[in-house]
Parts: structure tokens; C-alpha cells; sequence
């Protein structure tokens, strides 16, 4: 088990009604921590065009987690 | 440079800070909030920007779009927080001494920066009723 911090950003915040928080999670990549993270909040948001960063870095899925990663979790952008 | 503002884009200054003797003419983007998305109508809108990496991802687009298209100035800003109807959202500038780079440096830095910036955009509407919005190339993918 490894503990992570994870941050939720605009509608993956407002789905898991919190900015943030540090949980203790049996994950290994990115993809581990997006697929807890979904099953804890009851979202339902495709992968599709979601991205990841690991501690301000932006990263892929297959990306290792380690812990004390903080692992930030960005549904679909849409700047401009 | 790239930069994010909570508070109004000045469109002067920031062309100014784009002007370079070697540069033979200037092409701005300008996005404005607009009062209709998909047949509903928005009051405004509220953009979230996670802005330590917004602002590094910015920064990577510029410089990708000066190694395709070599211009002399760049400077591109994207509002944060509350905008109402037709206020400037974001602003692109590009200075060259040929119009051809501005052109297409331009278009590729508001492309990018749409698609690949952790930003996001909630409408307000009229009804009282919000949702966020889905990028267009994410969207149309």
C-alpha cells in the first residue's frame, strides 16, 4: 500500500466534493490511482481525454506511482 | 511568455510588449465570451486554470511554435475566474518580420493551447443552470 495525495480539478472535484485528499491505495501506475479515485466518488467520466500529472509534472497512465506521490487528476481541458 | 490574469486582459499593453524593429507586422487572436454555446444561453462564464503547470505547458507551445514557424515576439494571455459577455478570455500576439509566420504561429499557439492546457471553462446560463464545457478538438475526436 502506498499513501498518495490526490488532487481533483473542476468537474472531478465537484464529483468527489473535495479538492483533495491523501488515501492509501494499492496502485501502481496513474491508471491505478484514476480507476480507485473513480470507484470511491462513483464518477463515471471516460479516460478518454483526461490527463495526469505526478507531483506537477505532467505524465502518461502507464507512469509508476510512488509513495508520497501527489498524483493531480485533469478531466477534459477546454481552454480559450 | 505566456501568463494567466484573474483580472482584465489589457490589449494594449500586451501588444505593445510584442512590437520589435525587425518585425514587419503583428496577428492577434483575441477570444472573446460569447452569449451562446449549443443553442443555450450563457450569462458567463467562470474558467478554472491550474496555472504551475498552465503555465509551463504554455511556455513549451510558444516555444514549439517558434521552432515551426520562427517569429520575433510572442505573448499570449488566459484569463482566470468570472468573465462576463464579450469580455476577453484570451489573447494571442504574434510579431514577425513576414506575415506568413505570424499567421501560422498564431492559429498553432491558440490550437495548442485550447487542446493541451489544464484550463477549464464552465458556463453559466441563463436558466441558472451550469456545465462544463468539453474542448472542441476533444470533443470532435
Amino acid at each position: 500500500m502506498k499513501i498518495i495525495t490526490v488532487r481533483y480539478f473542476a468537474m472531478f472535484r465537484e464529483h468527489a466534493g473535495l479538492a483533495e485528499e491523501t488515501l492509501e491505495l494499492e496502485a501502481a501506475t496513474a491508471l491505478d490511482v484514476f480507476k480507485l479515485t473513480q470507484n470511491r466518488h462513483g464518477s463515471t467520466e471516460p479516460i478518454g481525454h483526461c490527463k495526469v500529472a505526478i507531483n506537477d509534472e505532467m505524465a502518461d497512465w502507464s507512469s509508476a506511482i510512488s509513495d508520497g506521490d501527489t498524483v493531480l487528476l485533469f478531466p477534459p481541458v477546454a481552454g480559450g | 511568455m505566456f501568463g494567466v490574469s484573474n483580472e482584465r486582459i489589457d490589449v494594449q499593453q500586451l501588444r505593445d510588449k510584442i512590437k520589435n524593429p525587425g518585425s514587419g507586422g503583428v496577428c492577434v487572436f483575441e477570444g472573446w465570451v460569447r452569449n451562446q454555446n449549443e443553442g443555450r444561453t450563457v450569462k458567463r462564464l467562470e474558467y478554472e486554470v491550474y496555472e504551475p503547470l498552465a503555465i509551463l505547458e504554455g511556455e513549451k507551445v510558444i516555444a514549439e511554435a517558434m521552432q515551426q514557424f520562427p517569429f520575433l515576439e510572442a505573448n499570449c494571455v488566459h484569463r482566470s475566474g468570472l468573465l462576463e459577455i464579450g469580455d476577453c478570455a484570451v489573447w494571442v500576439g504574434v510579431s514577425s518580420p513576414h506575415r506568413d509566420e505570424a499567421f501560422k504561429a498564431c492559429r498553432f499557439i491558440i490550437d495548442e493551447i485550447k487542446s493541451r492546457l489544464p484550463i477549464w471553462k464552465k458556463e453559466h446560463y441563463v436558466d441558472g443552470d451550469s456545465g462544463w464545457v468539453n474542448c472542441e478538438r476533444c470533443a470532435s475526436v
